[in-house]
């Protein structure tokens, strides 16, 4: 894409900018085009597929178990989810049932990404707004988390830890003691988050009221997750579409009032804390049995299937058509963050510059998920 | 007194007219001499600082953030900010194709010779001011408006897009932020009866119950606030907004020419700083005189160096303003203030 198409429409007093892809605020790889009249923004263009790996087609040359390591790059702040969106849609497509245990920690290690992801996005928003301490805060806990998943499989960022039937190994003893303890910390830490910004007047003159999204405008661009709950549509596909026995625990999807910047992030602060609810849940009530289903080395599956889960970001599913043999015949993602990029040119538009990082912020935009 | 540097002061007077005297000059050279030693000395004071600020900005800032700073090349890393002066030295100097490249090369120049010169008048300690004219807080006032020039310049003349708009915003928030910010002294003004550094000083004598920042509370929390704001620091630092504008108007400099900046910035904090304490915290003056055994260039520094850790606080705490609510913060909130302030305050010299 040229800057052409967004130039024939600049008056004599605009200016074309180009944000990114080298730019301290785009979270990655993404570029903005951008048409000024002076601080505010009149038009903009999002150009992605800088980071474009062509992760369905590789899906086409893979076995069902073999792709499973690709999932993890498609959303490197939350590859749990990623794993457990391949998983459920491979076992929906061969009837596979998966033994209780493996379902519960499948939950927790979820819920324990989603608060490392979100942690991320509280983090990267707050550096946006110019506070430069919260990120670091944020980064801290989040080293406890990614502890946690070296207990279990040894991994950091990529952890490949689902298989298909269950996942791939028990974690050790001392990592259920270490996970209690951890939400035990962080819940205070939440509390110090919020006191540093939920009600600081520079962070509310920033956030409340900017860049309201309403819940049918996000219905029609397909946003989902924290996003659209923030503009007060309860839709949390752990509550509607409960998979992996998450109908066994008590928790709550926190909605927002009218969907702007400021109501994005409380529901996300929110959305922590009821994580640290479900980890200790799963932990408490986590059933003996074996950790994977019996599932023969090689299967041939045949039919489609769409299968999606509720990650950090939104809704992430994987659309399969299978052929009979050993591969998938095409896999279609679905992420979230590509349906809110699109949000941007709503958003954005006739806010200023400095909005503009706010709002980029509280969509919580990861550009490898964006271009797969 | 002996900790005083008026002895030493009188010393080198003595030595240099004894000099000058025996090799039968004029006493227009002895002047001049002792002017470039007194410059020299306030200048390399100066820089030590500027580098001494900077190490300390990144103790204070890793403090808060729950990390350790630079520890590695001397003791708790105090030699790192020398080791990186050095290195912008050697770097080479980029400018880009397009600038304009007088504007660009003057830019900084001008930036760190305003701040530089806002020096003259600051009494570090007893009888330790380079020189005290009369109206030394106007000066200071004059000379630092300077800087809205020079990121002016370094904003246009780099010809970029996302400079430009650093200096545009600087413009603004300097010019506006002038207004609250030498209104608020108008109060000491009107209190000290004076426009002389030292005579702030020593109209507020050393009882920590007699200096301004009780009566000036109010004005106090302006200068604090509008200085801020006039140093580009957060939660005002839109012109350099890393994450709007990449680095705002010093985006295209790099090596020493970014260094200018860079050290012209935590100059300007330490004399905003300097200012503050004067005017407000009784100067060189001890909180009490049984204290006045401690050095009153000692009593300065702490002080000064006090305000630069709350305005250091300030920036890795809050966030970021944006540029309308900044502007009708200077115009709907300070400068209101500022006035109310001092009517009372003349209110009350009237009265008493």
């Amino acid at each position: 894409m040229s800057t052409l198409e967004i130039e024939k429409t600049q008056a004599q007093d605009e200016f074309i900018i180009n944000v990114g892809p080298q730019h301290p605020s785009t979270h990655g790889v993404l570029r903005l085009i951008l048409r000024m009249k002076g601080e505010f923004i009149k038009d903009l263009k999002p150009d992605v597929g800088f980071l474009h790996r062509a992760i369905e087609k590789i899906a086409e040359n893979r076995t069902y178990a073999q792709f499973m390591p690709f999932t993890d790059r498609i959303d490197y702040c939350a590859s749990m989810p990623c794993n457990l969106a391949w998983v459920t849609a491979v076992e929906k497509l061969a009837k596979i049932e998966v033994p209780e245990r493996a379902q519960y920690l499948r939950v927790i290690m979820t819920e324990l990404n989603r608060i490392a992801s979100h942690l991320i996005w509280l983090g990267t928003m707050s550096l946006d707004l110019g506070a430069f301490t919260p990120f670091l805060y944020a980064f801290r806990e989040r080293e406890r988390i990614l502890d946690l998943f070296e207990m279990t499989c040894g991994q950091r960022l990529t952890y490949n830890y689902m298989r298909i039937g269950g996942v791939s190994q028990e974690p050790p003893q001392e990592f259920y003691p270490k996970c209690k303890e951890f939400t035990q910390y962080f819940r205070k830490k939440v509390d110090d988050y919020e006191a540093l910004l939920t009600y600081n007047p520079i962070f509310l003159s920033r956030t409340k009221d900017v860049a309201i999204l309403p819940i049918d405008v996000g219905l029609n661009y397909g946003a989902s997750g924290p996003t659209l709950r923030a503009s007060g549509h309860d839709w949390d596909l752990r509550k509607i579409h409960p998979y992996s026995s998450y109908d066994k625990f008590d928790f709550k999807a926190p909605l927002g009032t009218k969907g702007d910047v400021w109501d994005r992030y409380i529901v996300r602060i929110q959305e922590m804390r009821q994580c640290c609810n479900i980890v200790d849940q799963a932990v408490e009530g986590l059933p003996e049995g074996p950790i994977k289903a019996k599932v023969p080395a090689v299967f041939k599956p045949k039919g489609e299937v769409f299968a999606r889960i509720e990650a950090p970001r939104g809704e992430m599913g994987y659309y399969i058509i299978a052929d009979g043999t050993t591969k998938p015949y095409r896999v279609k993602i679905r992420t979230a963050s590509f349906a809110h990029v699109q949000l941007l040119k709503y958003l954005a538009v006739d806010w200023k510059i400095a909005d503009l990082v706010a709002i980029f912020g509280s969509l919580d935009i990861v550009l490898p998920e964006v271009d797969r | 007194m002996t900790l005083e540097l008026k002895g030493l002061l009188d010393w080198v007077y003595t030595i240099v007219s004894g000099i000058v005297a025996s090799l039968g000059l004029p006493e227009i050279i002895r002047d001049v001499a002792l002017m470039l030693l007194v410059i020299a000395a306030l200048i390399g004071f100066l820089m030590i600082m500027a580098l001494f600020l900077i190490w300390w900005e990144r103790k204070v800032s890793a403090h808060i953030q729950d990390r350790l700073g630079p520890m590695m090349t001397g003791w708790h890393g105090w030699i790192q900010t020398v080791a990186d002066a050095l290195k912008l030295l050697q770097k080479e100097d980029i400018v880009v194709g397009t600038a304009d490249r007088k504007v660009h090369f003057w830019a900084p120049v001008v930036v760190f010779t305003a701040c530089l010169a806002a020096f003259a008048v600051i009494p570090f300690g007893k009888g330790l001011i380079p020189t005290d004219i009369n109206i030394g807080i106007l000066y200071i006032f004059a000379i630092t408006s300077f800087t809205v020039i020079s990121l002016l310049m370094a904003g246009w003349g780099s010809n970029n897009k996302f400079a430009l708009l650093g200096g545009m915003r600087t413009a603004a928030q300097i010019i506006s932020y002038e207004v609250p910010l030498t209104l608020s002294v108008m109060g000491v003004i009107l209190m000290a009866g004076t426009l002389s550094m030292v005579g702030f000083v020593e109209s507020q004598g050393p009882y920590f119950w007699k200096w301004y920042i009780w009566p000036q509370l109010a004005g106090f929390a302006i200068y604090i606030t509008a200085a801020t704001a006039e140093l580009n620091r957060t939660p005002f630092d839109l012109p350099e907004a890393e994450q709007e504008l990449v680095a705002g108007f010093n985006i295209e400099y790099s090596g020493m020419k970014f260094a200018m900046f860079f050290l012209a910035e935590f100059l300007n904090m330490f004399m905003v700083a300097a200012v503050a304490t004067t005017l407000f915290l009784g100067g060189w003056q001890p909180p009490l005189p049984g204290l006045a055994f401690v050095p009153s260039y000692i009593w300065f520094l702490g002080k000064s160096l006090f305000l630069v850790f709350v305005i250091m606080w300030f920036k890795w705490t809050y966030p970021r303003l944006r540029v309308d609510h900044l502007m009708g913060f200077a115009w709907k909130v300070l400068l209101p203030l500022a006035f109310l302030n001092i009517f009372l305050t003349a209110l009350g010299v009237y009265i008493f």
